[in-house]
């Protein structure tokens, strides 16, 4: 055995808790996950059934860690998992689970399922078995401080196009201030708009903000790849510069993973409570909404519909924020059938977006997400994670659908209260 | 009436329960050890709500049908099944006479005709669920020898229950004897199969809701 897979295989034992043990033991292989899940309803091949990416996991656990498992092994009744098996499987953890979360929200026993497929990701990445493009992705984050390759001189370039454009201030590594916001190299490179967008709502709320020079990246591939040591750098980096910094708040970006990371398992990672709060954008924005300190004098007329980010929304717990801003900003929100935490994904989070092999499976994927806008008869689609935005406006391309994206901040931005306004 | 069937009837109602009620407990215990020892780390991140409390709800809000439509079939055929094996397993007059003799502790039973039909409604969602399992693509494709096993671990006191009632294919004792070994070889064989769901459904909704409660979301 390779000392890669050797690797790997630790990693599987060390993933296993009461959590997974029981999960594996409670399937009653209904399929009914396989329904919830969008790689199997677009497909319909029931290799995509969620409990099935699990298959090698299960099999170690049952061989290893079962009774029955280990007199079956004994007798040479059930076969070890081979780096083969693995290989064949990487396309299955990968390239066909977004993390998304929602077959862990209908199997009837209760088996979190993404919870496992996230803690297999693990085992998969030291053994060699993770997609190279999400491989590169993790290395660039590491080198270059960004997924993307983005580098402080871009960010200081869009930063003065975005000043100019808005004349305010974008303040960088002042210490002191309550909020250190961070952006996805997402919107760096695609949506620069947005840190404009952000300049205007927190000079008109009055928020003392800044970013950070050496911790400016949120997007943890760490994590989606699943080496905790390279998640926990990538952590570490922003809680080094929020301390150094003294804020009292450290603000996820229109990022569903970098949120989830950041806020639920950074901690975790790092060994420690962080001594900050960790808040996605539109909770802080929700929030300035509620004391008054958000206000629009415009709203957007023409039809518009949510979509939900996965891991902001079913994983990360923040649902009423984006309806509360959005009901603020627009007259004619419509909610697609299945919202909230129900949602179904663009078919690119958990990193897959970022590999390129699985860009077929993608696009097919969508076709979901494309049903549910379509039914709404809204052109316009907010959402709040610069991942599914990029992701959506492909797969619009390449579908010719005709349905505009939008930014939730950057929308709420466009419609701000001004000056004028405010006095007049 | 034959002496074999008799004395076969005498051992699954003495010692065969015996061992079979022993071997039942044992395997229980041994497979709650194996699998919840292995532990769970606590979460470090503030949680938005106490996610203890959501695992208890989620414990509940499991049992209804989830959105997706696709699943009816399993939803109404699993439902009929588990309530018709709890109420005639409960509420069947034998069943609580026999509790009663056995442990002293009795409820009210149901009338026996109703009883009687929801037997019969039992084996045909069994039977439902099986055609299920062969023919829906998904479900055939995650079977293995061993859901073919729990289905007749399953049917076979239904089964043998309901023929020996109504004194039908084999001579009464001999049904009744058979009906119990079923009994005992389910017990038996329950902790080691799928079949522990009856206990760890438990744990595993409030894991799974203790998970999504911890961001704060009702699972
Ligand atoms: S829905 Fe749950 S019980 Fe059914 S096959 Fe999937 S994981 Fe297993
Ligand atoms: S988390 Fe989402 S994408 Fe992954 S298996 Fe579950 S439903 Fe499918």
């Amino acid at each position: 055995m390779s000392a890669s897979l050797e690797r790997g295989l630790d990693r599987f034992r060390e993933s296993l808790d009461a959590d997974t043990a029981g999960f594996f033991a409670t399937c009653v292989r209904c399929g009914m996950c396989a329904e919830a899940c969008l790689f199997y309803t677009e497909t319909e091949e029931p290799r995509y059934t969620p409990i099935h990416k699990l298959q090698p996991l299960k099999r170690l656990w049952w061989r290893e860690y079962t009774l029955v498992g280990r007199i079956a092994a004994a007798l040479g009744l059930s076969k070890p998992v081979t780096g083969g098996e693995l290989a064949d499987w990487s396309e299955l953890v990968y390239d066909s689970c977004t993390l998304c979360g929602r077959c862990s929200l209908v199997c009837p026993v209760g088996n979190d399922i993404t919870y496992m497929i996230r803690r297999m990701r693990d085992g998969m990445a030291a053994a060699g078995y993770a997609p190279p493009g999400l491989v590169g992705a993790t290395r660039r984050a590491i080198e270059l401080g960004s997924p993307m390759g983005v580098q402080l001189a871009t960010l200081q370039a869009q930063i003065r196009h975005q000043e100019e454009a808005t004349g305010l201030p974008i303040p960088m590594d002042r210490e002191g201030a309550d909020y250190l916001v961070l952006l996805s190299s997402m919107e760096i490179v695609n949506t620069p708009e947005m840190l404009g967008a952000l300049a205007r709502i927190f000079d008109r709320a009055g928020v003392s903000w800044t970013l950070a020079s050496d911790a400016f990246e949120a997007t943890n591939s760490g994590i989606q790849i699943g080496v905790a040591e390279l998640a926990r750098e990538i952590v570490m980096r922003t809680v080094t510069a929020a301390e150094r910094l003294g804020v009292k708040g450290v603000v996820s970006p229109e990022c569903g993973h970098a949120y989830m990371a950041l806020r639920w398992e950074g901690p975790d990672l790092i060994g420690r409570p962080y001594r900050f709060e960790v808040l996605h954008i539109l909770e802080l924005l929700d929030r300035l909404r509620g004391e008054g300190r958000l206000k629009v004098d415009s709203t957007f007329n023409l039809p518009i519909t949510f979509h939900d980010p996965c891991q902001v929304v079913r994983r990360g717990g923040v649902t009423e924020a984006p309806r509360n801003l959005l009901k603020m900003v627009a007259t004619d929100v419509r909610e697609m059938e299945e919202h909230g935490v129900y949602n179904w994904c663009c078919g690119g989070g958990g990193g897959v977006s970022a590999i390129g092999r699985a860009e077929e499976l993608r696009l097919k994927a969508f076709g979901k997400k494309r049903g549910q806008i379509e039914a709404t008869g809204a052109k316009t689609v907010a959402t709040a994670c610069a991942n599914c935005r990029v992701v959506m406006e492909e797969a619009i391309d390449h579908y010719q659908i005709g349905v505009e994206l939008v930014g939730l901040t950057e929308l709420i931005a466009d419609h701000l209260e001004t000056e004028e306004s405010h006095h007049g | 009436m034959s002496a074999a069937s008799i004395a076969f009837l005498a051992w699954v109602r003495g010692p065969g329960f015996h061992i079979a009620l022993g071997l039942f407990c044992l395997g229980l215990v041994w497979r709650l050890i194996e699998i919840y020892a292995l532990g769970r780390d606590r979460p470090l991140a503030p949680l938005r709500r106490r996610s203890g409390a959501s695992g208890w709800w989620t414990i509940l809000r499991r049992s209804r049908p989830s959105a997706e439509h696709e699943s009816m079939v399993s939803y109404l055929a699993g439902y009929t099944f588990h309530i018709g094996l709890i109420v005639t397993f409960f509420f069947f007059t034998p069943h609580i006479e026999l509790l009663r003799r056995a442990v002293g502790l009795s409820w009210p039973s149901l009338p026996t005709a109703l009883v009687d039909g929801l037997a019969v409604v039992t084996l045909l969602a069994l039977g439902v669920m099986l055609a299920s399992r062969l023919l829906d693509p998904v479900k055939r494709f995650l079977s293995v020898a061993e859901d073919y096993v729990a289905w007749g671990l399953t049917l076979a006191p239904v089964l043998t229950g309901y023929l020996c009632f109504h004194h039908l294919l084999l001579p009464y004792t001999t049904m009744l004897a058979l009906h119990l070994a079923s009994v005992e070889v389910l017990m038996v064989l329950m902790p080691f199969t799928k079949l522990i769901h009856f206990v760890t459904l438990f744990p595993s909704r409030w894991m799974n809701g203790e998970h999504f409660g911890r961001t704060g979301v009702a699972a």
